[in-house]
């Protein structure tokens, strides 16, 4: 842990938030009501892919109690123009699409069109009087399948992007990407032992216990207010502003407490609706997702194929490594395909790489972003394959990794050179842990594997007031998903030097502050926290002035120390130090309110490393999965509240178990998703699991003033091959398609035992 | 169809409301009394975020009927905290970082004193056997688990 350097960074303080959200005083997003609101519901296509003939309101009007009925005729039409949305990228043609079908339905769970009406079951009632005539057409569910020729063509306009030269006709296959480093092939020839393995993974769902939420306010003067959960609300803000064709200026969003993201908070669904339900209604909206919604029509993460083979010495040095990488980016283009193909490789210094990826799309709810999106997919096939590699060369599988491991230096595939990175001293780490020296209790087996991911910088303000007592507000602009408010607060306790009980952390709506980059991406703890350490710095350069007003001697000699002004050395005179609140009392003789402000776009977020251990055994008879013991190691660059690192290691680690055991999504023959609840839809249970041990690698990011890099990502990508190593190691099965689920361990393992003798 | 007229006792207060037949306690809780602390995440008694308890029985509020309350007693989130001072669950769950964004929060303390009522000596199984049905998905459950147990102990030197 943190050693001793500061005296706020490394603590485990309360929340600020914390009394807040034991009480139930909190408020997320469906606990926001207006008087007089509206309740808005969705029509959504019962078909996985058709053409919509018509589309009757009428019926739906007349009801008494309905206010407003849209449609996709009531948002104008969008450029082909692709605009970043969270870790993604959206293309706004087709979100538009996405929020309200317009020439065909994609997916089951589509929307069609909303009502408003003064009660839920009215609204309810309206949803089903609205008449849909359907053209139904052949529909593809599997990735595989949608990218064979004669598959069934979601756009017409789609031609394959990355490929030269163009195809003529529309595909399923959006793009194509290379990203090569050295010369594969050539490297290949190198190789004393080569290693091959194709792998599948299905789409999984994000699991936030908070469905999606807004509350909308149009006024008759085209103000817009909306209240809303989500992971930027900034970006909230940009897509109502975009599709609707309403000034940014005019709409102030309010993010409300986020009840788990993931990642699938970073897009909108229900916002543009609700607004244009309120415009036209003339009355507050307020819409609430029910978790079929979530499921059906909010935005999982990809499933696809990886195919990964490495070539390497006798010694265990890899010489070349391919993969090729398919995955779902459901109805319209935009999988994470990027960080799937920069991540495959990215733990390892090696010298040849081939990594080859294709977006494709299919009758599924378009992906959204997912922690460390893309990454787990494309980790799952090459840890997976590295793990083979050690069973077959006999080497241990840390040894192995670290015989083969990313430094500061090593040139990635996708371009940069890594600086200063922890991935030596995690696998070290591990390596030295009790776990690992310890074997694994008999009838279980052991599993190995790591992770990377980027993290993000980008965009982000902050600002600081000191209020009339020397008490300090520190505002931000990131919805708090998961503590960010005590980082924050605890950084700006750090710089200014006073107590962290003194400093309050809010989240500011878009109107309140300046822009901030959505909650993701591991960003928050990194850049806004960066943008909030400069509005302190910003602050006390504006209280030394202060001082030296006071005191009658230049602003330069005055220096600020444990939190009080103090002379800079004795030629400048006898003055007693100045405090927080001497300062504060005497700001209107020295020029009024004393504030600081940042902003900033943050470079040089440091990549993280983890690298996870687990024991478990598989039940022969049942297939059941019993995890004893696991440890997730991860280079964490300074653990600022180690509390909330360890909360955000721990659930990521339990994210990806599941990933990697139970969670799915299911469709039958009609392309209708079979298990869009919670009940059926596994995710794990507090009786699934073990206590998760973190174990805190500390290699200080020396692009931040604190040595932040980011958390949050990195641990849900080593645990699918974890997991699968493990499972490897104790049936003696390569299981490759996930999840490894009882029906499908039961199923390999009563392939794979010698049928008894008839008898 | 007329609405039924339905008394009860929630968080200690005698409390009247109106309430459709079909309507569900957790949305006669959120909307018409204001009682937002209780969540919806599933609506179908998978999740645990609306964990309430009726005459002390751990329930999901959203797979009961509202007028199921008649001359019962409910404890809500919002009943935990006596005036001022937060129930040891509460100040335990911040002091161990057992939330992070807090939507299961509410549902897991609930069941979680309901637990300590009934066993102030659970081990580490019994407790997450008990906690199975409230999902958190933010956590891996290793904080809470932790916070609950070190609560119990807590409960049982104070009986000492």
């Amino acid at each position: 842990m943190s050693t001793g350097k500061y005296k706020w960074i490394g603590t485990r303080v309360d929340r600020p938030d914390g009394a807040d959200k034991v009480t139930g005083r909190a408020r997320f997003g469906a606990d926001f009501n207006m008087p007089g609101q509206l309740i808005g519901r969705v029509l959504r296509s019962p078909h996985a892919h058709a053409i919509i003939k018509s589309v009757d309101t009428s019926a739906a009007e007349k009801l008494p109690g309905v206010k407003a009925v849209v449609t996709a005729k009531d948002l104008p039409e969008q450029p082909n123009v692709i605009v970043p949305a969270g870790e993604m990228q959206v293309n706004l043609r087709d979100i538009t699409r996405n929020i309200l079908a317009r020439e065909k339905v994609l997916f089951e769970g589509h929307p069609i069109a909303a009502v408003a009406a003064t009660t839920d079951a009215i609204a309810k009632q309206a949803v089903e009087l609205i008449k849909v005539e359907y053209e139904v057409l052949p529909h593809v569910i599997d990735v595989t399948e949608a990218m064979k020729p004669g598959a069934p063509v979601l756009h017409d306009h789609l031609i394959t992007e990355g490929v030269k030269p163009a195809p003529t006709k529309a595909s399923n296959i959006a793009k194509r990407m290379d990203n090569t480093k050295g010369d594969f092939e050539a490297g290949l020839k190198q190789a004393e032992i080569v290693v091959e393995r194709e792998y599948t993974t299905q789409a999984v769902h994000q699991g936030y216990i908070e469905p999606h939420a807004t509350l909308a306010s149009a006024a008759e003067d085209g103000q817009v207010q909306l209240w809303s959960t989500t992971q930027g609300h900034f970006q909230v803000r940009g897509f109502v502003s975009r599709l609707l064709g309403i000034e940014t200026s005019q709409i102030r969003v309010t993010p409300s407490e986020i009840g788990g993201g993931f990642g699938g908070k970073t897009v909108v669904y229900l916002e543009p609706i609700a607004v244009r339900l309120s415009q036209k209604s003339g009355k507050p909206v307020k819409m609430v997702m029910t978790r079929e919604e979530v499921f059906r029509a909010s935005g999982p993460a990809p499933g696809g194929t990886v195919r990964v083979k490495l070539g390497a010495k006798k010694d265990g040095t890899i010489v070349a490594a391919e993969c090729e990488i398919a995955l779902q980016a459901g109805a319209f283009p935009g999988s994470p395909l990027g960080p799937a193909c920069w991540t495959s490789f990215a733990c390892y210094d090696i010298p040849n790489i081939k990594v080859v990826g294709f977006d494709v799309v299919s009758n599924r709810p378009k992906v959204a972003a997912y922690r460390a999106p893309g990454a787990p997919i494309s980790a799952w096939g090459v840890e997976s394959t590295l793990d083979v590699l050690a069973l077959e060369l006999g080497m241990d599988p840390i040894d192995l990794r670290l015989k083969n491991a990313a430094k500061k230096g090593t040139k990635t595939s996708y371009g940069p050179t890594f600086d200063t990175i922890g991935f030596v001293e995690t696998l070290e780490a591990v390596k030295k842990s009790a776990h690992y020296k310890t074997p694994p209790k008999p009838g279980y087996a052991r599993g190995v594997a790591a992770g990377f991911w980027f993290n993000v910088g980008a965009d982000s303000s902050a600002a600081s007031h000191v209020a009339e007592d020397g008490t300090v507000t520190v505002i931000s602009g990131n919805p708090d998903i998961g503590g960010s408010r005590a980082s924050l607060a605890l950084m700006a306790a750090e710089e200014l030097g006073v107590d962290y009980s003194k400093v309050r952390p809010i989240i500011a709506d878009t109107s309140s502050i300046g822009f901030n980059f959505v909650t993701g991406g591991s960003r928050v703890t990194f850049a806004t926290g960066l943008a909030v350490v400069n509005s302190v710095r910003d602050m006390i350069r504006e209280l030394k002035v202060r001082a030296a007003k006071t005191w009658g001697v230049d602003p330069d000699a005055v220096i600020w120390e444990d939190g009080v002004a103090k002379p800079a050395g004795s030629n400048v005179g006898e003055f007693e130090p100045l405090t927080l609140s001497q300062l504060a009392a005497t700001a209107g003789k020295t020029g009024g309110p004393i504030n600081g402000h940042a902003q900033l776009n943050a470079q040089g977020a440091g990549p993280g490393f983890g690298v996870h251990v687990v024991d478990l055994k598989v039940d022969r008879d049942t297939g059941c999965v019993h995890i004893d013991r696991y440890t997730a190691a991860q280079d964490v660059g300074t653990a600022i509240h180690p509390s909330y690192v360890e909360g955000q290691i721990q659930g990521g680690a339990v994210q990806g178990i599941g990933w990697a055991l139970n969670e799915e999504y299911i469709y039958n023959a009609k392309g209708r998703l079979d298990n869009a609840g919670f009940l059926d839809y596994r995710m794990p249970v507090a009786s699934d699991l073990p206590m998760i041990d973190a174990l805190v690698v500390e290699v200080p990011n020396p692009h931040h003033p604190y040595g932040v890099r980011g958390v949050g990502e990195v641990p849900i990508v080593p645990p699918l091959a974890a997991v699968g190593n493990a499972v490897a190691r104790s049936i003696n099965i390569r299981m490759t398609d996930l999840p490894l689920s009882p029906p499908r361990l039961s199923a390999a393992i009563d392939a794979a035992t010698p049928k008894m003798a008839a008898e | 169809m007329a609405k039924m007229h339905i008394t009860t006792t929630i968080n200690g207060e005698p409390t009247e409301f109106l309430c459709d037949p079909q309507q569900s306690m957790l949305d006669v809780l959120r909307d018409n009394l204001g009682l937002t602390g209780s969540k919806e995440g599933c609506g179908s008694g998978d999740c645990g975020a609306c964990s309430i308890t009726l005459d002390g029985r751990l329930v999901c509020a959203c797979l009961m009927l509202a007028p199921e309350a008649e001359g019962k007693k409910i404890e809500t989130v919002e009943g935990i905290a006596k005036g001022d001072q937060l129930h040891p669950l509460q100040k335990k769950f911040v002091e161990f970082a057992a939330l992070q964004c807090g939507i299961c929060t509410p549902g897991v303390l609930v069941a979680a004193k309901a637990l300590l009522e009934k066993n102030n000596n659970p081990t580490e199984t019994e407790v997450r056997f008990w906690l199975a049905g409230n999902l958190c998905r933010c956590t891996g459950y290793d904080k809470i688990i932790r916070a609950v147990m070190d609560v119990a102990a807590d409960m049982r030197g104070a009986a000492r």
